[in-house]
């Protein structure tokens, strides 16, 4: 095959193509990126064809078309109105089936036989952020925002978030997140070790494509054995994170949160 | 060092520019969310620029119920 050749594939809420040894996931799903049924499918389909595109392909990156942001995180809205179709138990049984499915999808990528780079603009969100923490670099547009705003719905981030977070800042950083749901910039973002680096409004993918370049003149099997080495998968942690998510979604409190986030009219839903 | 009124009239220039209207139609008493009509993800927009603007962070909390630049300039100023 030539290096030039390029192969991908479009779907309604993701899109990727491989170019010259570089796979491009490109998000686009009105209005910033949600997870919900459909993006979780094609995130899926997607991820099964990453042990095969090692072969062809030496990086990945990750990166929105929307200027909104890179991804706001799951789609609470389907969410809500799936859990208002079904009785509690049953409403439950889907939360953690979906969660299950997400943590598959994101341990692949997590676990990527290629450099994986997420290529973040704007609204960084919830599962939008747990995303970005399962890629091995993060390139920040300094637009970009992160945050966990899961307490504020009674919640915890269930996409993996915290030990992910946990492996890579402080324990400090990761309470400070948590527990106030306040959001970073990319610069602070970069302080606390997170991105690597951070660049002007709307270079996030040029500079990960000129990084993917750079990856690229190394060997495969030992940026591999590295990446193996370096990057533990949580994966007890991440289970742990599964049944903490479900106790809390079972309780009236989180129904009540998640009914006023969706029917807010207010310009800063996400506060309390 | 930047004066109260300096901050005020930079955070006017700025949500002017950013969000392509003319300067001369923001009041520092304005509803900021009704006079520029930004949605949430504009209002964390506003957040992030003026925080690179400015070299400061602003926790989201302190913004609470922040609606008028002069109030927006205070939280600013107050952390210069």
């Amino acid at each position: 095959m030539s290096t030039m050749e390029v192969l991908g594939r479009t779907g309604q809420a993701m899109s990727y193509r491989l170019n010259d040894g570089v796979v491009e996931l490109a998000l686009h799903r009105d209005p910033c990126n949600e997870i919900g049924s459909v993006s979780l499918g094609e995130l899926e389909a997607f991820a099964s064809t990453l042990e095969n595109l090692q072969q062809r392909a030496h990086t990945l990156v990750i990166y929105s078309d929307l200027m909104s942001g890179f991804c706001a995180g799951a789609d609470l809205r389907e969410l809500f109105r799936r859990s208002q179709t079904m009785d509690k138990a049953e409403a439950l049984q889907g939360v953690r089936h979906f969660l299950e499915r997400i943590h598959r999808v994101l341990n692949l990528v997590d676990a990527a036989p290629l450099t994986t780079i997420a290529a973040v603009n704007g609204v960084t969100f919830g599962g939008g952020f747990e995303l970005a923490l399962a890629c091995d670099l993060i390139i920040a547009d300094k637009m970009a925002r992160f945050c966990f705003p899961e307490l504020r719905l009674g919640l915890i981030p269930g996409f993996g978030g915290i030990p992910r977070l946990k492996r890579d800042c402080g324990n400090a950083v990761v309470r400070d997140l948590l527990l106030t749901g306040r959001s970073f910039n990319a610069s602070k973002a970069q302080q606390i070790g997170l991105v690597s680096q951070v660049v002007a409004e709307g270079e996030a993918l040029r500079v990960a494509r000129a990084t993917a370049a750079q990856v690229g003149k190394f060997d495969r099997q030992t940026a591999i054995a590295a990446k193996r080495f370096i990057k533990p998968i949580p994966h007890e942690e991440l289970r742990q994170e599964i049944d903490l998510f479900c106790e809390l979604f079972a309780r009236p409190e989180v129904e009540a949160a998640l009914k006023k986030f969706v029917e807010s009219t207010d310009a800063q839903p996400y506060l309390p | 060092m930047h004066t109260a009124d300096q901050t005020l009239d930079e955070i006017l220039v700025l949500a002017a520019a950013h969000f392509r209207v003319p300067r001369e139609k923001l009041s520092p008493d304005d509803d900021f969310f009704k006079t520029l009509g930004i949605d949430s993800l504009q209002t964390l927009d506003l957040l992030t620029k003026l925080e690179n603007h400015f070299g400061v962070e602003l926790p989201d909390y302190e913004l609470q119920g922040v609606t008028d630049f002069r109030t927006l300039a205070g939280k600013i100023q107050s952390r210069l």
